[in-house]
């Protein structure tokens, strides 16, 4: 079990900087994020694309501005869990007691919830049927390659993810490609070696097709493929693999009994304390009047609900405001002064 | 003001005045029609703002820029008449179009 002053769930731009803000007056924190890197939107919707409105920085991708952010966190020591997803949070005496989808434990007065539009997930296909062959015939990820080793896949997708197991699977397996469009939106290098493979008989290609059918009992014995003109395709396939992104799920936050209302949680303006005493919320998930989705609000939302969190974890100690200009305390915890 | 007319799954009909200059997206959202989640604000960056436009309407939009349809490819159910809604921004000349909402976005 893991005690902390602090935890935040969700490590996008509003996350890290609320860990700078808590670590900066003296409290301690942990982060847990679902995804398997720092950043959360900003890394993995558009990690590329410029952003103009963060205050002082003219103009940074999602990248760089999550890179700075992490720059920032430099003088702090801060263990991130990535890869988990926070499922339990209970009660237990003055503390909440979290629980992870891998069973780590954290007690702590104080859970902040940066979490976005919720967790990332991938998204799936939308015939029913596929969900009873999930995890034995279709997959959304490769967790081991080994199982496809001389057997016949059909990887649906058009982005990097579907080209780069069609050429990395076509090595050792039969693959179809299926894609809804002539077009690729992959990386052209990749584009130009899974035409080759196309050309050298080693993926069969269908474009303009999509899943209309899967036939099978316990695992997937064909699938029927239907292109935009009508006509249906029936091709054998052992396995099934789709790649179409990610997508934002509330998940299980929905069940820890906050105020929600449109996938967003209630706060009040003075602490983004949710209705529950000791649990913020932060950044894109939190709705009160007048609320903007703009990253600039989440690191005001964070630095506030900071503050909050020291009343709880130091119940004995007064919070004193001060500048980083001045303060010889907060310069020693910046590692700026001895 | 232009009317949209939203069809959700269910197949109930939504008539909305839309004010020029938002987007079709903003105008689901702001009235409440179930299945626009709009889940990234307006990005071109998830897809849950996907709708399915009537075809004489279709070809009477703005072209798609570099992106849209990048996005269609991971939507629900992608069809030939397409669109996500964030990218349509209202005017007189959408007057009277009509989408069809997908029957989930997730």
């Amino acid at each position: 079990m893991i005690k902390t002053d602090a935890l935040i769930i969700g490590a996008g731009p509003t996350g890290l900087f609320t860990a700078h803000q808590l670590n900066l007056i003296g409290l301690n924190c942990e982060v847990v994020d679902n995804l398997d890197k720092i950043g959360g939107q900003c890394i993995e919707l558009y990690p590329d694309k410029p952003i103009y409105d963060i205050p002082a920085v003219p103009e940074c991708t999602g990248e760089e501005l999550t890179n700075n952010l992490i720059n920032q966190l430099k003088p702090f020591d801060i263990n991130f869990h990535l890869n988990e997803r926070v499922d339990e949070v209970k009660r237990e005496n003055d503390n909440w007691f979290v629980k992870t989808n891998n069973n780590k434990i954290f007690l702590t007065p104080n859970v902040i919830i940066a979490g976005g539009v919720g967790s990332f997930e991938p998204r799936k296909f939308s015939l029913k049927e596929c969900e009873k062959f999930e995890n034995k015939s279709i997959f959304y990820a490769v967790k081991d390659k080994e199982i496809f080793a001389d057997k016949t896949i059909s990887i649906f997708g058009g982005g990097d993810s579907a080209l780069d197991w069609a050429v990395e699977l076509s090595k050792n397996s039969k693959v179809n490609l299926v894609h809804r469009r002539d077009e690729f939106r992959g990386a052209q290098s990749t584009v130009n070696k899974m035409n080759e493979l196309v050309k050298s008989e080693k993926i069969n290609l269908f474009t303009k097709y999509q899943l209309s059918n899967v036939n099978g009992n316990d695992q997937i014995e064909s699938i029927d493929i239907k292109h935009d003109e009508g006509e249906i395709k029936n091709i054998k396939t052992d396995y099934v693999l789709g790649f179409f992104g990610l997508i934002m799920q509330l998940g299980p936050i929905a069940n820890w009994g906050l105020n929600i209302d449109k996938k967003t949680i209630s706060v009040d303006t003075e602490k983004f304390e949710t209705n529950q005493k000791g649990i913020y919320a932060i950044g894109d998930i939190c709705s009160y009047p007048g609320k903007l989705k703009l990253i600039l609000s989440g690191f005001h939302e964070g630095a506030l609900a900071a503050r909050a969190c020291f009343k709880l974890a130091r119940p004995n100690e007064k919070y004193r405001f001060e500048f980083t200009t001045t303060s010889s305390n907060l310069l020693k915890r910046l590692g700026k002064k001895e | 003001m232009p009317k949209i007319t939203y069809i959700t799954s269910d197949e109930k009909v939504h008539e909305i005045d839309v004010e020029n200059g938002l987007t079709v997206m903003e105008g689901a959202v702001q009235n409440d029609i179930p299945g626009i989640d709009a889940d990234c604000g307006g990005g071109m960056a998830c897809a849950t703002c996907h709708v399915y436009v009537t075809e004489d309407w279709f070809n009477k939009l703005p072209k798609k820029e570099d992106g849209e349809e990048d996005m269609i490819d991971v939507a629900f159910e992608p069809k030939k008449n397409s669109r996500l809604s964030c990218q349509l921004i209202v005017s007189d000349e959408l007057d009277g179009l009509t989408v069809n909402i997908p029957s989930k976005q997730a």
